[in-house]
């Protein structure tokens, strides 16, 4: 047996993701968002969380997937990593489940697009049902970013 | 006990003792015979002392220890101030500084001062530090040797003696010495003071109970004492307390008193007059055994024995310490009522009814009233930054072989916390460009005509509703010529366009990127290593800096700074589907232009706008805001912004208003983004950027 693990599970197309729970402070339904110019693409803009301004970033543009309209499923994970407060936007977030870690493996090359950095691992929770597990601290990595914009331009 | 809880009080007040005795000890340099500064110098020493010791730093007190010894032969007239002493003293408050840094980064405040301690040593023997330093480590043994001779008595204590032994009661005199391998000494003596009051009185001991409660003894102490027990039980007892090794208890009669004290009484003025003693002068000085429950007898001697104070009692503090973190919530909390009122009062106009807008504009009225109140709260006097100038001034001045005379006023200024924190680096900066490359060498003064001593006047004042910090010096002044040529060299302008700057402008070449940190700065008149730094800093901070100069008479750096950060008047634009708030301390005017006005120059948009041409921008094309046909409308909106002097146009699709808005920032994880200072929070909920013009303004 492993370390239990709580994690939040959200959706990006038919992917299903996990977070620890420890990391996310609250899910939000979609709120106004101010776009704020001259930033990364799939930085969405700022949002107000209760008097709190915190940015927030399309995962999907993150993992150079196709940005979809927001539904009445989207979600705003708010996240809390390295001090940063970030906001993601998500398909659908709507479960919490309770992990051995011993059912995580190492990630895979590839897994839905995603670039195998950005991954934790993959947690098989039943035999039809697979759950990616985020590295956050790699999703926000802005040093990679910035190599990233360069290139493009 | 945990000290965690004290740590951040403890920091707080060895800052504030460091900083009284870095000024005092720079006043005492100029009135060397004062000795009523060195009493102020000894009492916070003193008390330093003590709480290192009570939080367990043992080398921040056992360093503070050195210097007492020197400090104290001071205030006793055995030894005179001389530079070496001022420079050891003062290398010793570096220590101390840095310790105290060491513990605020949660260090345990350890230090390698040996060099800086036997340099104090060598002061109290009398010698000059270095000289000798094969010299016999002194200090403990004369310690020793003046420990009987110093429990002299007053006559007071010696009449309370004899007066009880008349009513019956015994009277002893005690040593009690502790066990070598004794871990907590102050401990065991306050374990066998406590057994001992409970059954009598302790009239006088030596060390005083403060300094055995600092461990600032050896291995023993003595006492001597007014109780109903035998002596022989008396030893008893002492000894049953753990880790005491001897108790030796003499039981005195008129007779013995009047032998021990005049022996001791002899001893000690033989103890005074050698100046390795530094223990004995303060000994000398009341014990302070009282305990809430002392006989009353006890407490009325002491008023009258206790020494005035020298200099006088500060009056007693009318101020508290608050955490900055919980005024930061306060002003979060605020911050939101601030966004509500703005909600409600919208709500208001539309509900239109007369109640609903009466009870608003009241809301509105008191929560103006305490924005004020909160915002004062977070106002800091200047003298926070200014205290570490007059010590920097003196290093550097000593280093670079310079006399300077640094002249402070409006110490007393108020800026907001926010402010205040960063501010003190550019002012750093500019203060030791004056000291450097501003006032001249004696030599250069003296040839010039001038007084050998330069001065430099760090002012501080209020103005509507900026603060002015103001650094004047009376060197030789910015040379236009030479500061010109090397703008021309550097390429950063032609000679035309140097030929028709004004002196001023020319001096404010110096805080060009570039310019200020090419390596050859200092052959020119100087001013100038990272100048560009520390104007960005101002800038950042939303104010500006300006520098005015007359060649050999010296130059002005002149830094306008905003009262506060957090809250600040701002005009409410629209354009496109996007808001923004642009501050209202950088908007000249609004207006309205026609479209046909806007004429290419050089490439550049230009309207005219009272008898010159500025520059106009297009907020849409800045921010590429989409939703806004601009090119289409015959008119446009325009706000012109300002930098210093320098003014533009920006154009914008609608004004919505003046609001007073709360500065939030956007976030670590957002990349800086130019031309944008911050959020806001409108009364619909919804962020809106806050516009910084002094972006748009190069």
């Amino acid at each position: 047996m492993g370390q239990e693990l709580k994690v939040i599970v959200f959706k990006l197309g038919s992917e299903e993701y996990g977070i620890d729970v420890d990391k996310v402070e609250t899910i939000e339904r979609m709120l106004p968002i101010t776009r704020v110019p001259k930033t990364y693409s799939f930085v969405k803009g700022v949002v107000n969380l209760r008097g709190v301004v915190i940015p927030v970033i399309d995962l999907r543009g993150r993992f150079g997937l196709p940005e979809t309209e927001a539904t009445d499923q989207t979600r705003i994970v708010i996240v809390n990593v390295e001090e940063m407060q970030v906001g993601f936007i998500v398909d659908s977030a709507n479960d919490v489940i309770d992990l051995d870690t011993d059912v995580i493996d190492t990630p895979p090359e590839v897994v839905g697009g995603v670039k195998a950095k950005y991954l934790d691992g993959v947690a098989r929770i039943s035999d039809d049902r697979l759950l990616i597990m985020l590295n956050l601290s790699e999703v926000l990595n802005k040093s990679e970013i910035i190599q990233l914009e360069g290139l493009e331009a | 006990m945990d000290m965690n809880q004290y740590l951040s009080m403890f920091i707080d007040e060895s800052n504030d003792h460091l900083q009284s005795l870095n000024e005092n000890m720079l006043e005492l340099e100029n009135n060397p015979e004062d000795i009523s500064i060195v009493q102020v110098i000894f009492r916070s020493a003193h008390t330093l002392k003590g709480m290192a010791a009570t939080m367990g730093f043992e080398d921040l007190a056992s360093l503070t220890h050195q210097m007492e010894n020197v400090l104290d032969l001071v205030r006793n007239d055995k030894l005179k101030m001389q530079d070496f002493i001022f420079d050891t003293l003062f290398k010793s408050l570096d220590a101390l500084q840095s310790m105290v840094q060491d513990i605020m980064e949660g260090g345990e405040g350890k230090a390698d001062v040996t060099s800086i301690v036997s340099n104090l040593q060598a002061i109290v023997r009398g010698e000059k530090p270095g000289e000798a330093a094969a010299a016999s480590p002194a200090g403990v043994s004369s310690a020793d040797s003046t420990m009987k001779a110093a429990l002299e008595l007053d006559e007071f204590q010696q009449s309370i003696l004899e007066q009880s032994m008349g009513e019956g009661h015994k009277a002893h005199y005690i040593e009690v010495t502790i066990r070598e391998d004794c871990q907590l000494k102050a401990v065991r003596a306050y374990m066998v003071f406590d057994l001992l009051e409970r059954f009598g009185e302790v009239v006088k001991s030596y060390p005083t109970v403060q300094d055995i409660e600092q461990e600032k003894f050896d291995k023993s102490f003595s006492l001597y004492y007014i109780t109903q027990k035998e002596a022989a039980d008396l030893e008893n007892m002492i000894m049953n307390v753990s880790e005491i090794g001897s108790a030796v208890v003499t039981p005195l009669d008129k007779e013995s008193l009047a032998q021990l004290v005049s022996s001791a009484s002899s001893q000690a003025a033989a103890a005074v007059e050698a100046p390795e003693a530094p223990a004995a002068p303060q000994a000398a000085e009341p014990a302070v055994v009282s305990k809430p429950a002392a006989a009353p007898a006890q407490s009325s001697k002491e008023a009258p024995a206790r020494k005035p104070a020298a200099g006088g009692t500060p009056a007693p503090s009318r101020t508290i310490r608050v955490d900055i973190e919980r005024l930061d919530v306060l002003m979060n909390l605020f911050s939101e009522l601030l966004i509500d009122r703005v909600r409600l009062e919208q709500l208001a106009g539309e509900i239109k009814r007369n109640d609903l807008t009466e009870t608003v504009e009241h809301m509105t009225r008191v929560s103006g009233d305490l924005q004020n109140v909160v915002l004062k709260l977070r106002m800091v006097p200047v003298d926070t930054v200014f205290n570490r100038f007059p010590r920097m001034v003196r290093d550097l001045a000593k280093s670079l072989n310079k006399k300077i005379d640094l002249v402070i006023t409006g110490a007393e200024t108020e800026l907001d916390r926010t402010v205040i924190d960063e501010i003190g680096d550019p002012l750093v900066h500019l203060l030791r460009n004056a000291v450097d490359h501003g006032v001249e060498t004696i030599e250069e003064r003296v040839a010039a005509g001038k007084p050998d001593t330069g001065t430099i006047q760090l002012k501080a004042f209020h103005s509507g509703n900026h603060v002015f910090i103001e650094i004047t010096d009376d060197g030789h002044g910015i040379d236009r010529e030479r500061v010109a040529a090397k703008a021309i060299k550097n390429g950063i302008l032609t000679k035309e366009q140097a030929d028709a700057m004004s002196d001023d402008e020319v001096a404010l070449l110096l805080f060009a990127p570039g310019f200020s940190t090419a390596e050859k700065i200092s052959d020119i008149s100087g001013r100038g290593v990272g100048l560009d730094v520390v104007k960005s800093k101002i800038e950042s901070l939303g104010g500006t800096v300006l520098v005015t100069s007359t060649l050999g008479q010296g130059s002005k750096f002149s830094v306008q700074l905003p009262l506060t950060l957090s809250i600040i008047a701002a005009m409410l634009i629209k354009t496109g589907d996007e808001k923004y708030a642009i501050p209202l301390s950088s908007i000249v005017e609004t207006g309205l232009i026609k479209r046909s006005q806007i004429r290419e120059v050089h490439g550049y948009k230009m309207i005219p706008y009272r008898n010159s041409n500025i520059p106009i921008m297009s907020l849409k094309q800045i921010f590429d805001i989409p939703g806004f046909d601009e090119e289409n409308e015959e008119e446009s909106e325009i706000v012109v912004i300002r930098k210093g002097d320098r003014v533009a146009a920006l154009t914008v699709e609608e004004f919505i208003g003046q609001s007073e808005i709360v500065i939030k920032n956007l976030g670590k994880y957002l990349p800086a983004v130019e031309g944008v200072a911050g959020g806001t929070i409108l009364g619909d909920g919804q962020v809106a950027l806050i516009i910084d013009p002094n972006a748009f303004i190069k």
